[in-house]
């Protein structure tokens, strides 16, 4: 493969990704590779980026896919057959010494001698599952932590922080064993194939429904750049709104004092209304990721509006406005402390919308005004119950806007339980699926 | 401008700079390709110290735009000297008005703003825009033909281009999203927080007297609150100030009291103390 191809496929495989690059970005790319060379793998994989990338959201994708394509090596590491019990002593001992070359090395190892699967030598693949599954490096903690104080002796203060770095070190292993199983097994099948399917989204793009633990909470690490770019762009558009057009009135009264000619034309005043917002989220298991971090977003956003209340319900509603306040910082425990302090259940456990839209409708009518705004965050998934769609016309007609932003791919709606048409006809139902989608949305939809 | 990547790293950190690979190779890219350099990241982790190491190797003159909401084209690219220009017709010597026109609109009554100072004349110079994402969006079209043809266009004049293409560096803190087509004709650099080894040599540099070890568990104990979920998380010019400041109460090795009573150098909200004191066993604070 040509330095040239090489270079193409790989940013092919980074635009199956949603990074958008040019041509003029592949060229400055190969100018880049000819400028710095092979020698050290480190520059190029720096040089690239620059070239290649146009903001930090996508290094995490980058780095995998450049791995695949500009692989540490060819085949397998040229040493003998490993025994665990010695390579365990080794990684320990690199472990200990944080010494990142050597880990990687041990990484290419410990793939090559227990992650193959299939028939040997003749493999069919490389697992890193089974590799760490057989290493179980996380094992190693407890002496590492030994052998390190041994060395240097109790240093007081920081020793309580070796446990964590230690731990960090051990992780930093695991990701080098994956890598090297994805560049084994993209030496066997195809490279494309596995550059699309073994390298997780950027952050943007996980889906609200199927992001794990660790996903959740790197998307709420995202709340905070995220509204503080809606925000600006938010004020931009009042900004702009306030300059207004002609008040023609005014304007021909104030030419009085110039025999008619209007000198000076008088721009019709804004009220500074800031709209109202008022939310009802779904938290029920199955979406509380999604609502969990859209009430978040709108509360870091929450300056822009005069008043945003926060409904929250499963299958009872209730206001959970207040605790959305108190609990700024700790976004962790937020859909805990809801489901703990606020009756969200009745009878039953499963997400009940014609119920809690019903309750709303009802009990905090009061909320709704023609300034108001209303966003349903929910997959409208009612279990075979009632929709109520007379409670969801009734919000409709009484706010200024009903929009509904539902996590479930479009091919979804309507199926099984879904009751997403149904809404859909009655107030606007958007997709929302990824952080990109959301972002999106929220900066168009929002009523400022 | 450079040779290689380690000429970079080499006369960088004369300047007292400490540059991190990514940080290196990108200079010599950007100095190489002859495109701007894009530098992003966290406040306080030595973007704009890049762009004066840089000035200072070169040397080469640098010339700063410092962005804000407002900043325009008057302050970033060139005034006619209004002041000057009422003084030249009211001196009014026997000459017709069209005369009197060109000569009002030439190069004596131009004042140069960074931009096009940065442009003009023929010694080496970088071109610093500080915190790009502070100004508006119009001020990025400015910016697009400055950075992708380095030339300006007076209408008076003409369209000046220069003779010699300044090393150019955009800051930004991500405040606002910039424009695509702006990131497209720049080279794109991330500064994160640096590796361990490289935080201790750089704190070394900066607070010359402070004890090794000492050092080493100062950036240890930073590099564990930022693996911590923090609101603000310590950056580099943090790191050296809580350096200082233990320097300065003469502590010679850290202990439970000594973190607690600085802590407050290196986080700035109240959540964050209590959060980082509690994970690191401290009493109450």
């Amino acid at each position: 493969m040509s330095t040239a191809e090489r270079l193409t496929s790989l940013v092919g495989a980074l635009r199956t990704h949603g990074v958008s690059i040019g041509t003029g970005e592949t060229v400055d790319a190969a100018q880049a590779v000819e400028a710095l060379g092979f020698a050290d793998r480190e520059r190029l994989r720096e040089g690239l980026a620059a070239t290649l990338l146009h903001s930090p959201a996508q290094r995490p994708v980058f780095d995998p896919v450049f791995d695949l394509y500009f692989p540490r090596g060819v085949g397998a590491p040229d040493t003998g057959p490993a025994d665990r019990e010695e390579l365990r002593e080794r990684l320990a001992r690199a472990l200990a010494a944080n010494d990142e070359t050597l880990m990687a090395r041990l990484a290419a190892e410990a793939v090559d001698g227990f992650g193959g699967y299939g028939n040997s030598p003749s493999s069919d693949g490389w697992s890193s599952y089974q590799t760490l599954d057989r290493l179980r490096p996380q094992t190693l903690l407890a002496r590492v932590r030994d052998d390190v104080r041994g060395q240097q002796g109790m240093s007081g203060f920081t020793d309580r922080l070796l446990e964590d770095e230690i731990r960090r070190r051990i992780e930093a292993f695991r990701a080098l064993v994956a890598a090297e199983a994805r560049r084994r097994v993209a030496e066997r099948r195809d490279r494309d194939e596995i550059a699309r399917r073994a390298v997780a989204p950027t952050t943007d793009r996980v889906d609200f429904l199927f992001a794990g633990k660790d996903r959740l909470a790197e998307l709420r690490r995202t709340v905070q750049p995220l509204a503080r770019k809606l925000a600006t762009r938010l004020a931009a558009r009042r900004r702009r709104a306030a300059r207004g057009s002609i008040d023609l009135r005014r304007t021909l009264r104030g030419s009085l004092s110039t025999g008619g000619v209007p000198m000076k034309p008088v721009l019709r005043r804004r009220r500074p209304a800031r709209p109202e917002l008022v939310l009802l989220c779904d938290v029920s298991g199955s979406v509380s990721g999604f609502s969990d971090f859209t009430m978040l977003l709108v509360q870091a956003l929450h300056d822009q509006f005069s008043k945003v209340r926060v409904f929250a319900f499963v299958n009872r509603l209730d206001e959970v406005t207040r605790l959305l306040e108190h609990g700024a910082a700790d976004a962790e425990g937020l859909g805990a402390r809801i489901r703990a302090e606020a009756t969200l259940t009745g009878w039953h456990g499963s997400s009940d919308y014609g119920v809690a839209l019903g309750e709303f409708a009802s009990l905090y009518g009061d909320a709704l005004s023609p300034r108001t705004t209303v966003f349903v965050l929910g997959d409208a998934r009612t279990n075979m119950s009632d929709p109520n769609l007379p409670a969801v016309r009734e919000i409709a007609e009484r706010a200024r806007r009903v929009y509904w932003l539902n996590p479930e791919a479009g091919a979804q709606w309507g199926t099984g339980d879904s009751a997403a048409y149904e809404y859909a006809e009655l107030v606007e139902m958007h997709e929302c699926r990824n952080v990109r989608q959301l972002s999106a949305l929220v900066g168009r939809l929002l009523p400022i | 401008m450079f040779t290689s990547v380690d000429d970079v790293s080499a006369r960088l950190a004369e300047t007292g700079y400490l540059a991190s690979p990514a940080v290196a190779t990108t200079v010599f890219l950007a100095d190489r390709l002859g495109k701007p350099l894009l530098v992003e990241g966290p406040a306080g982790v030595g973007k704009t110290e890049l762009a004066k190491a840089v000035a200072e190797v070169a040397g080469a003159r640098l010339v700063r735009l410092q962005c804000y909401e407002g900043v325009d084209e008057s302050r970033a690219l060139y005034e006619w000297n209004h002041a000057k220009q009422l003084l030249r017709i009211s001196a009014g010597r026997d000459e017709t008005w069209d005369e009197a026109r060109t000569d009002i609109f030439s190069e004596e009554f131009l004042l140069s703003r960074p931009l096009l100072t940065a442009i003009r004349g023929d010694e080496p110079k970088v071109l610093l825009i500080d915190e790009t994402d502070k100004a508006d969006v119009e001020v990025e079209g400015l910016l697009l033909e400055v950075l992708s043809d380095f030339q300006v266009t007076v209408p008076e004049l003409g369209t000046i281009t220069a003779s010699r293409r300044p090393f150019v560096v955009l800051t930004s803190n991500a405040s606002r999203e910039l424009s695509e087509a702006l990131r497209r004709r720049c080279l794109f650099l991330h500064i994160g927080f640096p590796e361990e080894e490289l935080e201790r040599r750089i704190v070394q540099l900066k607070v010359p007297g402070l004890d090794e070890t000492l050092a080493k568990s100062v950036v240890r104990v930073v590099g564990a609150l930022r693996a911590m979920d923090l609101r603000k998380v310590p950056s580099v010019a943090e790191t050296i100030d809580w350096a200082r400041t233990l320097l300065a109460l003469g502590a010679d090795h850290l202990d439970e009291t000594v973190v607690r009573d600085s802590l407050g150098v290196l986080l700035k909200h109240q959540d964050d103390i209590l959060k980082a004191g509690a994970k690191l066993d401290l009493d109450a604070v």
